[in-house]
């Protein structure tokens, strides 16, 4: 094919030819027989372009944009030429450095391009960097040529969704794993079969743009292990896949691997959500490095205060400035980038309530970036929940700005359950509200605005929840005064690991009481991995630094807790096999399909009367099958978080239906969960006892 | 060690042989030499790739041209080394191509 008239050059420098680029779109793409480079730089004076051959330590040409190439404050230019596969590139930008108006630009710093593909010099996990390099964190071309085979994102309704948490590193790193690549993307892939049995249907991998696992690096006093950004919140390019997550990071083929491994896991019907962080960078504040945006455009890229420090929102040094159009444009590209090339189903967002504030960091009433995200037609079938809360003290959970498309991880619905479990006064009444997708904080939004989760990467482990009474950080290295206080945790009589063997089987019922209350909610259910095998962290709540067992998934506990695994991949069924369960509509409490029955009912220990007082432990929710949709069977369960079993009055099943019992947490296995066709009929249908600390979940066949 | 490479045509199968390294310095000959390859429509592409000690990416990617510049282009590995097998497989690759053991295409297809 011929070239086109405007892609022959018209400049010439130390035998690199080039001529004026194209505006849009910004960073690196590549054109007939060459690349077009795009920046924009709103207080430069003068942008260089500065290539690398891949692993070089010096260019091989800086070439600086004539003024003409500038058009706006967008410095393009098209060189020619150039072996996509082996370039490296970035910038220097000549301008005024004074910190007080904002400016902090260094023409002697190399920076990286924020819309870069790729970015190389941690191609290996782990593998220590060479700190003398002049241009640490260089970016790099990406190709489009991926076979999808007709993939697409799942749109899965929301509905029914179940959320596994996972760290790509943490989930396979282990010996234990068996997989021939461990920690990686690929290491993920061959544990599919797992993830496929265990039943759930999405994972959300902790962040995976790429990070610097050696930032705020140190040995830890006492041990001299090495203490690594391992959970990898400092977002070094918002575009680029995390090369050492990839087995093939080394041969630069970390996007292959990732769009292998999405488009396997769609095969398996398992939705892909990424956990971004758009609420600060990895240049920290202004002892931090300048490894982009500093060097670009501080101005415009970070919340600044008026004597041109950093605003510290995230707790992290910086703030991006999100609401600021040129870098709202810029999370809207970057979403749409990998909604559209790597065909990922949703986001979370790290704090997003810092996306929801302006310039000068006070929390707006409509804020565009979420107005944006929320109607943009790439996204419109992207799940977008936002962290509704930040490290400035904005807590939005309920009222995050929704534009009815945005669902959030249910804070006060973790709250709630906990101190439900452990059996704290006075929750019963907010327990109601939890079951039924928290209407009282998501009206208008229905159920599925609720990511109902117990337990997440940050915090106790599950079974940790329920082993601690307090956090144990002391290997962070730092005095244990890392890490949340406020736990809502019970160590079930023993603080740490028991070999009491009733100790043990308590804390198993409580792990099996809290997997059934989250699978029996409305809303979208999220669990951590691990939780579903009693994974330890030894009571460290905030393991952000370790990348060892301490953090890693131990394989062996699938055959050493199998009790526990079985139980959860049943109840994982159980919400599977049920749509009552998972309505996207919240319950109306009244009889809307003749059925004669309401959709839902709640009981105490007596029949049609709940006891909300504050001494009350117990509850019972009653569910009509006939309202849901297809039709199903009508569902009871009984909690009794009180430390003595109690006898729960059953309501009438209906004529020609019973009571059988599905799950009863206060028995052993195999009796603690049973398949549909198992499901003992109860003899007396008019009673249970539950027991102490425990819930009961009874089925009545539709007829 | 530097790329050797031999090809030729017979029939509806090209037949292409590399050995040494087909990394980022070497991959725009091969490259060249496929294109020249297709400009014939081969329905079959045999790599005879025993000999090749490393692919990178641009090697790969050359695999990738080649299927979508030819749509039903069977491409086949014969005895492709342990290392390429494992690149081919994490990066997905593996899925688009035949990797056999022997040369005689049908005999091991038909095997």
């Amino acid at each position: 094919m011929e070239s086109r008239i405007d892609y022959y050059p018209t400049h010439e420098h130390e035998g690199f030819k080039f001529r004026r680029g194209r505006t849009l779109p910004f960073g690196a793409t590549m054109v007939p027989n060459g690349v077009n480079f795009s920046v924009f730089s709103s207080a430069a004076t003068a942008c260089t372009l500065v290539l690398f051959r891949k692993h070089e330590p010096e260019p091989m040409v800086e070439i600086e944009f004539p003024q003409e190439f500038r058009i706006g404050d967008v410095y393009s230019m098209i060189v020619f030429d150039l072996d996509y596969e082996e370039l490296e590139y970035g910038f220097r930008f000549d301008g005024p450095w004074e910190p007080a108006w904002g400016h902090r630009f260094d023409k002697s710093k190399i920076v990286g391009d924020p819309y870069a593909k790729v970015i190389g010099g941690r191609d290996v996990w782990r593998a220590e960097p060479d700190w003398n390099d002049m241009y640490g964190h260089r970016s790099r071309l990406a190709f489009d040529d991926f076979d999808w085979e007709g993939d697409r994102p799942l749109e899965t309704p929301s509905k029914d969704l179940v959320v596994y948490e996972m760290h790509v590193r943490g989930f396979t790193a282990s010996p234990t794993s068996g997989v021939s690549a461990p920690g990686t993307f690929a290491g993920i892939r061959e544990k599919i079969p797992y993830l496929k049995d265990l039943g759930i249907n999405c994972i959300e991998l902790l962040p995976i743009f790429e990070f610097d696992e050696w930032e705020n690096s140190r040995r830890h006093p006492e041990t001299g292990e090495w203490l690594l950004n391992y959970w990898g919140y400092s977002t070094l390019g918002f575009f680029a896949p995390k090369a050492g997550f990839a087995a093939t990071g080394r041969f630069g083929m970390q996007v292959d691997e990732l769009k292998t491994l999405i488009k396997d896991l769609h095969k398996a019907g398992i939705e892909v959500i990424l956990d971004v962080v758009f609420n600060h960078t990895a240049e920290g504040d202004h002892r931090g490095p300048t490894i982009s945006y500093r060097g670009i455009d501080n101005r415009t890229y970070y919340m600044l205060t008026p004597e041109g420090y950093y605003y510290n929102f995230s707790g992290c040094g910086n703030t991006l400035n999100c609401n600021h159009p040129v870098v709202r444009n810029m999370v809207l590209d970057c979403l749409r980038y990998w909604a559209s090339e790597y065909h990922v189903d949703g986001f979370r967002f790290d704090l997003a309530s810092i996306l929801g504030r302006d310039q000068n960091g006070a929390p707006l009433a409509n804020p565009p970036l979420l107005e944006s995200l929320a109607y943009d037609p790439v996204l419109s079938k992207c799940k977008l929940i936002a962290e509704a809360w930040d490290a400035g003290g904005l807590y939005q959970v309920g009222s995050f700005p929704a534009y009815g498309r945005w669902a959030e991880w249910n804070g006060k619905y973790r709250d709630c359950i906990r101190k439900f479990i452990k059996g704290e006064m006075a929750q019963v009444g907010e327990m109601a509200q939890r079951i039924q997708g928290s209407p009282d904080l998501y009206y208008y939004r229905g159920p599925t605005a609720s990511t109902n989760f117990i337990t997440a990467h940050d915090g106790f482990t599950l079974w940790d929840l329920y082993s601690y009474n307090w956090k144990h950080n002391e290997a962070n290295g730092e005095n244990n005064n890392d890490g949340s206080n406020d736990n809502d945790s019970w160590n079930a009589g023993w603080e740490g690991e028991s070999t009491d063997p009733e100790t043990n089987a308590l804390r198993r019922k409580l792990v099996k009481n809290a997997m059934c209350l989250l699978m029996l909610s409305r809303g979208i259910p999220m669990i951590v991995m691990g939780d579903e095998m009693g994974r330890t962290q030894n009571g460290n709540n905030n393991a952000y630094c370790h990348d060892n067992e301490l953090a890693w998934l131990d394989w062996t506990m699938v055959d050493r807790n199998t009790e526990l695994l079985q139980f959860i991949k049943g109840v994982i069924r159980f919400r599977r096999e049920h749509p009552v369960l998972r309505g996207d509509r919240f319950f109306e409490h009244r009889d809307v399909v003749g059925s004669g029955r309401p959709d839902i009912r709640f009981h105490g220990t007596q029949a049609f009367w709940a006891d909300y007082s504050a001494g009350s432990r117990c509850l019972a929710v009653e569910l009509c099958g006939e309202h849901a949709t297809p039709r199903d069977d009508a569902i009871y369960f009984a909690m009794n978080m009180h430390w003595d079993g109690l006898p729960f009055q059953l309501p009438y099943a209906g004529d020609g239906r019973s009571w059988k019992v599905a799950i009863n947490t206060s028995m052993p296995s195999p009796h603690d969960i049973y398949e549909k066709s198992q499901a003992p009929r109860l003899e007396n249908q008019g009673e249970i006892i539950v027991g102490p600390r425990s819930i009961m979940v009874l089925i009545a066949d539709r007829l | 060690m530097p790329l050797a490479m031999n090809s030729s045509l017979e029939g509806k199968t090209a037949r292409l042989e590399l050995s040494g390294e087909l990394d980022g310095n070497s991959a725009p000959s091969v490259r060249q030499e496929v294109e020249k390859i297709l400009g014939a429509s081969p329905d079959r592409l045999v790599m005879v790739v025993d000999r090749l000690t490393f692919m990178a990416s641009a090697g790969l990617r050359i695999l990738i041209f080649a299927k979508q510049r030819q749509p039903g282009l069977k491409i086949y590995m014969v005895q492709p080394q342990p290392t390429i097998v494992d690149t081919l497989k994490k990066t997905g690759f593996y899925d688009g191509v035949y990797v056999v053991d022997s040369e005689d295409i049908d005999k091991a297809a038909a095997g």
